[in-house]
This record gives C-alpha cells, sequence and structure tokens, in this order.
C-alpha cells in the first residue's frame, strides 16, 4: 500500500471517529441525571426559575434540535457559548490548552530521550545488574497511581522540605518555572516505565534479530548496529506507545491539574460535565478527539516508514 | 470587632436595627486584631477559593458561588446586608422609613462614588433592581424583590428612592439585603471589568484562574488597608491549605475541621472559627408517609443523638441544633429548651406510629461536608429505637432539585439568611423551595401578622409562635451548626470571627490588613 493512499484512508477513518465520539458524547451527556438549568438553580431550586433558565438557554428544544444546531454551528467553525457563563467554547479551550500544551510538550521533551535512553542502557546488557535493577525500578514505579504519587510529592518536597512550590495556583507557568517540577514528575512516572520497557524489549529482540548480525559480520561499527539499524526496528512500538501517551497527557491529566491546581483542559472538562455545559463537554471533546486523531495517524506515518511490516498487520 | 461595633453605633438605620445593637454585642468574644495590633496599609493578599472554573461571572446578580459573593462585595455594594446575627445593617442606604400602612418605603442614599467617579444615584438603585426583576431573565434575587411596585416607585430626588410596594410588608431591610441585590450603574450590561461602589476596583480578571483588584481610595467607608487583592481558584481542599503552607497565598477560605486539627499549634497558620454559619439537618417530608405521622417525626427528633453527629461529622467544631433555623439569630426562639435524646419516649411514639421494623430511606450525596457521613451516622442511631433508615446516594449535581418533590427524607444544610427570608422562601403554601412540603394556614397566617405589623413585640411574639409549631411538629430535623472555618497566614489580621459565611463580614476583605 503506497503511503498517500494509505493517509488518505485513515485521515478519512478519522473524520467518522469524530463524528462517532461528539454523538456518541452528547447522548451520554443527555443521559446524565439534570441539565444546566438544575445545576444553575444550586441549592435555590424554585421551579419557575428552572424553567425559566431552561428556556432562556434553549433547553426546552428536543435534543435532536440542539445537536443539530451544534453540528450546522461546527461546520461553519463555530464551537458555540458556554450554558454557564456564556462566553465562547473556542475562548475557554484556549484558554485551558496553553496550560495543557505546555505540560504535555514538556513531558515528552524530557520523556522520550530519558526513556529510550533507559532503555537501551537496559538493553546492554540483557539481564544485567543494570537490567535488572531498572527493570525493577520501573515496574515498581508504574505500579504506583498518578494521585498517590502527587499527594506524596506535595507533602515531602512542597510542604515538609518546601524546595518546591506545591501548587500552581495563581503562578504564571513560564514565568516560574518551579511549579512545573512536581506536576512534571508526577507525569512522567508512569509513562518513562512503560517507554523504557518497549524500548529495552524493542532492542533486545532487535539485537538478535539476522539482519544485525549480518551487519556485524560486514564489519559495521557496535554504534552504528545499535543506532541506525537495531533502533529503528525497536522504535515503530515504542512510537506508537508515545502517540498514545501524548492522548493521555491532552485528555487533561485530570489528576495532576487538580493536584497540582492547574487550570487546563483536563480541569475544564471535568467542570462542564458537574455544569452539564453541553456545548463546551462538545468542544473539549472535539479537540480531544481530533487531537487523538491525528497524533495516533502520524505515530502510525512514522511508524509505517520505520517498519513497514508492523503496519501491514493492522 | 471595635471597628465594627463603633460603626454600628454611629449609623442610624431602620427599625431592625434597635434590636441589632442590643443583640449584636452580645457573643463578641474572639477574633478580629489582637490587642496592641494596629491596621497597617500596603500589600497584596492572596486569597484562594474554591470556584466555578469558566462558569465564573463578576455580574453581581448572578453571583451563586461563595467566590461570586466575596467578590461581588469587594467590587460592589448592596442597599444593606447582614450583620453578625443576620440582623439588617443599613450600607449604601443610610435609612429607610415606611408610610403608615407599610406599603411605601423611602430610603435615603448615603454619598458614594462608583469607580469611574460618578455618584451612586437614586436612578441607579432603580435599574438594578429593575435588571433583577426582568421577567425575562432568572436572577436569584428575583424573588426577594418581586414584592417592589417597581412602576409605582420613583426616584424622589438623587439621593431618596421612594419604593411602592405590592403588599404591606415590615421587613423591608430583608429585601435591601437578599442575595444578590447589588447595586450597579444604571444601563451596566458588561461585566468583564465591572464598575462598581464597592471598596476594590478590578484590575484584571481572568475566568476560573485569578482575579486582581486594587484599592478604590475613594470608597465611603474609608479607603481598604490592602493595596491589592488576589482571588485565585483552587477547587481541592488539599490545595488551599497546601497552597497557604507553601506561602503561596495568605487566605485559604473554607477548610475542613480535620485540616483545622491537624494544624492546631502550627504557627504558620491561623484558624478562624465562624460558629452558627452552616445548618445541618434532615427534612422530612409532612405530607405523605410516613412522616405524615406527627409521632414518627417527634420520635426522629427525640432518637436523634446530636452531640454524637456534632462530635463525628463536624470533628467538634460546631454547636447542636434544636430543630430550628437561625440559632444566634434575630428573633430566633432560644427559649424553647433544647430538644435533648430520650430512646424510652422514641421508642414509644415508634410504637404508636406503628412503624417499628420500618424502613425509610435517606437521600443523601456529597454536596456538602458531612453530608454522606451524617445520613450513615443516623441511620445507626435510628436502628437502636428499631427503625432502619437507609442511606441512598443521590447525583450530588442535581441533588437539591430532586429532593425538593421526590423522597421522603433528605440530607438538608442552610447557609445564613434571615429567619423571616427562611420561613418565606421554604415554609409557607407559596413557597417555591418547600422542601418539607410544610403547608399550613395557620401558619402562613401568623407569618401575615408578623410581617404586616409595625408592632415590633407583636412580630418578636408572632416568630416565636411560628418557631414553637416547628419545634413542635415540623418536618425539618436541625442536629447542628457548623462553624465555617478559614485558614489564614499568620500576618493577615482583621478576619472576622462573628461572620457566620454570607453575612457581611464573612469572607470580607476591605477590613483586613497584612501585619
Amino acid at each position: 500500500m503506497s503511503l498517500t493512499r494509505y493517509t488518505v484512508q485513515r485521515l478519512l477513518l478519522g473524520v467518522g471517529q469524530v463524528a462517532g465520539i461528539t454523538t456518541v458524547v452528547f447522548v451520554l451527556t443527555e443521559a446524565l441525571p439534570g441539565d444546566a438549568a438544575v445545576v444553575i438553580a444550586g441549592d435555590h431550586p424554585d421551579p419557575e426559575r428552572i424553567a425559566l433558565i431552561r428556556a432562556q438557554l434553549d433547553l426546552d428544544r428536543p435534543a435532536w434540535w440542539r445537536f443539530l444546531d451544534w453540528v450546522v454551528g461546527l461546520l461553519h467553525g463555530d464551537l458555540g457559548a458556554s450554558l454557564i457563563s456564556q462566553r465562547p467554547v473556542l475562548d475557554l479551550i484556549v484558554g485551558g490548552a496553553a496550560a495543557t500544551l505546555l505540560l504535555a510538550v514538556a513531558t515528552l521533551v524530557l520523556l522520550v530521550p530519558l526513556a529510550v535512553g533507559l532503555g537501551m542502557l537496559a538493553a546492554r546488557r540483557e539481564g544485567g545488574r543494570l537490567d535488572r535493577t531498572l527493570t525493577t525500578l520501573a515496574v515498581g514505579l508504574y505500579a504506583v497511581p498518578e494521585f498517590a504519587l502527587a499527594i506524596l510529592l506535595v507533602a515531602v518536597f512542597g510542604v515538609r522540605l518546601g524546595w518546591f512550590p506545591p501548587t500552581a495556583v495563581g503562578a504564571d507557568l513560564l514565568a516560574q518555572p518551579g511549579v512545573l517540577v512536581l506536576p512534571l514528575l508526577v507525569l512522567l512516572a508512569r509513562p518513562i516505565c512503560s517507554i523504557s520497557r518497549l524500548t529495552r524489549a524493542g532492542m533486545v529482540d532487535a539485537l538478535r534479530a539476522e539482519y544485525v548480525h549480518h551487519a556485524r559480520r560486514l564489519g559495521l561499527s557496535t554504534r552504528r548496529r545499535w543506532l541506525a539499524h537495531a533502533l529503528p526496528t525497536a522504535a515503530a512500538p515504542v512510537v506508537q506507545q508515545v502517540a498514545r501517551t501524548t492522548d493521555w497527557l491532552l485528555g487533561g491529566v485530570i489528576v495532576v491539574e487538580a493536584v497540582f491546581v492547574i487550570p487546563g483542559l483536563g480541569t475544564a472538562l471535568v467542570d462542564a460535565v458537574a455544569a452539564r455545559d453541553v456545548p463546551t463537554i462538545q468542544g473539549l471533546c472535539v479537540v480531544v478527539a481530533v487531537t487523538t486523531v491525528l497524533v495516533n495517524l502520524v505515530a502510525d506515518l512514522v511508524a509505517f516508514r520505520l517498519a513497514p511490516r508492523t503496519v501491514g498487520v493492522r | 470587632m471595635s471597628i465594627h461595633l463603633s460603626r454600628r453605633t454611629l449609623l442610624g438605620g431602620g427599625a431592625a436595627l434597635a434590636t441589632a445593637l442590643l443583640t449584636g454585642c452580645g457573643g463578641d468574644s474572639t477574633g478580629g486584631p489582637g490587642a496592641g495590633d494596629t491596621p497597617r496599609r500596603g500589600g497584596r493578599l492572596r486569597v484562594a477559593f474554591a470556584g466555578g472554573g469558566a462558569t465564573e461571572t463578576l455580574d453581581p446578580h448572578l453571583a451563586n458561588l461563595f467566590n461570586e459573593a466575596s467578590r461581588a462585595k469587594a467590587v460592589f455594594d448592596k442597599l444593606a446586608d447582614y450583620g453578625p446575627d443576620v440582623s439588617i445593617q443599613p450600607r449604601l442606604a443610610l435609612s429607610w422609613e415606611p408610610n403608615a400602612d407599610l406599603t411605601r418605603w423611602r430610603v435615603a442614599l448615603r454619598e458614594a462614588t462608583f469607580h469611574d467617579g460618578r455618584p451612586v444615584r437614586a436612578a441607579d438603585v432603580l435599574a438594578s433592581y429593575a435588571r433583577i426583576v426582568d421577567p425575562d431573565r432568572a436572577f436569584r434575587a428575583r424573588a426577594s424583590l418581586s414584592l417592589i411596585d417597581l412602576r409605582a416607585s420613583r426616584a424622589v430626588d438623587d439621593r431618596t428612592v421612594e419604593f411602592a410596594l405590592h403588599r404591606p410588608f415590615a421587613e423591608f431591610g430583608n429585601v435591601l439585603a437578599a442575595f444578590g441585590a447589588y447595586i450597579v450603574p444604571e444601563g451596566a450590561e458588561s461585566f468583564d471589568r465591572p464598575i462598581g461602589s464597592g471598596p476594590f476596583t478590578v484590575s484584571s480578571f481572568t475566568p476560573g484562574r485569578s482575579l486582581l483588584l486594587a484599592r478604590y481610595p475613594d470608597y465611603w467607608e474609608g479607603a481598604a488597608h490592602l493595596d491589592e487583592l488576589e482571588y485565585v481558584i483552587a477547587n481541592e481542599e488539599s490545595a488551599r491549605i497546601n497552597a497557604l503552607l507553601g506561602g503561596q497565598v495568605d487566605y485559604a477560605h473554607d477548610v475542613s475541621p480535620t485540616t483545622a486539627r491537624t494544624h492546631t499549634g502550627n504557627d504558620r497558620v491561623a484558624i478562624t472559627r465562624m460558629p452558627n454559619s452552616n445548618l445541618l439537618g434532615f427534612t422530612m417530608k409532612v405530607d405523605r408517609p410516613p412522616f405524615d405521622n406527627r409521632d414518627l417525626r417527634e420520635a426522629m427528633f427525640l432518637l436523634t443523638d446530636r452531640e454524637q453527629l456534632v462530635e463525628t461529622v463536624l470533628s467538634g467544631t460546631g454547636q447542636v441544633g434544636n430543630d430550628l433555623f437561625g440559632k444566634g439569630f434575630q428573633y430566633y426562639a432560644d427559649d424553647i429548651p433544647q430538644r435533648t435524646r430520650d430512646l424510652d419516649r422514641a421508642r414509644a411514639l415508634v410504637d404508636r406510629a406503628g412503624a417499628r421494623g420500618l424502613r425509610i430511606p435517606l437521600d443523601t450525596a456529597p454536596v456538602a461536608a458531612g453530608f454522606v457521613e451524617a445520613a450513615s451516622v443516623f441511620a445507626d442511631q435510628a436502628r437502636q429505637v428499631g427503625l432502619t433508615v437507609e442511606p441512598v446516594q443521590r447525583n450530588k449535581d442535581t441533588y437539591w432539585r430532586d429532593v425538593l418533590d421526590g423522597g421522603v427524607m433528605a440530607t438538608f444544610r442552610s447557609g445564613a439568611m434571615p429567619i423571616e427570608t427562611h420561613i418565606s422562601q421554604r415554609l409557607l403554601t407559596t413557597s417555591t423551595t418547600n422542601a418539607t412540603r410544610w403547608m399550613r394556614p395557620e401558619f402562613d397566617a401568623l407569618y401575615g401578622t408578623a410581617v404586616s405589623s409595625t408592632d415590633e413585640a407583636g412580630r418578636r411574639r408572632a416568630y416565636g409562635d411560628m418557631q414553637r409549631m416547628l419545634h413542635a411538629e415540623g418536618g425539618l430535623l436541625v442536629w447542628g451548626f457548623a462553624d465555617f472555618l478559614v485558614a489564614t497566614a499568620p500576618t493577615v489580621r482583621g478576619v472576622s470571627a462573628e461572620a457566620p459565611a454570607n453575612t457581611l463580614d464573612w469572607a470580607r476583605f476591605d477590613k483586613v490588613w497584612l501585619a
């Protein structure tokens, strides 16, 4: 299959996936008890007032009408306005994306060289002391849930020792990079384990493969054999795992945002669901769905280039 | 506290104020500035609140959350507000005087200016109220202000408003102090950078993150001590207290009793307790089985171990309740004896009601601290008289609407408001949020007597009679009142401990300074 044809096929599939996801999310949101009017009324649930709010927000219209209205707006590039604040959903997304993007990019920039480096280090002497130590650490760390790790780090390094700010409350993330240290540690903890393990496994397999042995017989240097021949094969599953990590990061890393008070997309999504703010939920879902589709597409294209057979199997 | 008392003494006011002076001085003992500690000007105070994320707004008429209410009072003023005993204190209004039949009220405005230098005029007051009662909108204060006939009301001159009412109403001050009844400049519609007449002006606002305010030097009550006030948002209680411990904020709003106990004796944190802030209890619907049976309601009142609930659910940071709203507030019937546990009588009443072994679903949800815990502790207590109370977890986002009409019993809480407001919103046949379905013509009549009479003693008697009825056979089981807790850095001074949540001095920062 040619790369172009593969790309077009995957893009069409992606559009279908995004459409499917937004429809499912809309249906699920509708299935939740209560609507934005009930949430706005809060602890003063005056029925007359709830009815009035409902009429103002067009919530008294049938669900299919509201969904079609939203789809038509989306096709015109309009994500609509929040039911609660009446601010454009696009502004909300742009506001939340800055923090989440910064966290995601910083995590990836640190993650890829660190994880791949550790994986290769472990693969150098399979079964050696370093390999076993790294394996033990990786499995152990992977087993710690993010929230537990986050709370532990805050308690020890934030509050007790005072080395790093315990939260990012009111901070400008770029101007005070110190506030990013603990969140980044939490974000790195799990993917660094999975990716270094994958790299190690891929490298071990590749180094056993016939073509690498052949390269040695041809007299290529160890460095050349590792980086130019074994690593690309080992990297294909790694790239796909990195793509999955990216989805996870952009999905908001809700726990990290909540513990460290970073107002990103995850926080925005949680707030929107609690407030039954359907246009905001839908807008965020479109962003996350499109990002997921694109990131996975890029990862698969890279994997296709690195090792075409892995794609052929799919 | 001395500052507040002298100010209150200086100001004249309506009929309500006289009682405020008498009752308001009683309980002052703790809080406020320490001895010899004089206010100092300057600095930026950073305060952390839970927020609504992108749903936050600076439109004071939409204020709903704690942080929105606190911000509204920093930027805007009401004509009147709640004092420490939830009596009505004059603010932008100097006084309010009725005509003989209580249908027209003349309000004198003080000399005050908006942040752009324009004076606060009668026209601004009328325009603000017209905005709130606009039938096409759904502002929270609309129900409270609907008593006013705005078309028949008028500006006598720039500093005098004459309000016409649809019916006689003696407690007009309660209307002026209603939650969300803020005065905005005439024609104000955009609230991205709003103009108010409050002690702080808006410098910058990012919804869900930060609001930076600056001192308004020409504030009518005297400029704030602080140069700047910054609100930041941290929804998790642990994040607020961590930010305080890490020196990132100076004031953490709404901390838990557990946190308070953990940091007792920690010199990095000071805890201020605001008693009588939050009523905690259970609603029983008196219009349907099983609670249409008066004996069973009384049995529920008698089986409750209030001390145990306060001790376990509130970690002791609260007081027991006596099945009545508004402990310590103006018109509260503190002559009614405190109800105590009487298991024998409760068992006898359960038997008389034929309710032994009855299963009673108790709706609850984690909408407020302690709700779920209170339900399970109460279920244990009820078991001892042969009742099976079964806590049922409901959806927390729609809880209040769900339990308004549905179910038979639910966990309940309420912030501070005048007893009159509590009654009119929740206990009259016409009330829109009557969660106990208490509908008694004779009770409605007593309320009518209280609010249509100029006779202060008669009014107090009517409130007493209403509360005696509720205490004897009402549907609201009030087991306790939670203290409201805020944590501050040791440099923060002037945080009033005499201010139940929702009252004027609660979460109010123009009287706070940094030592």
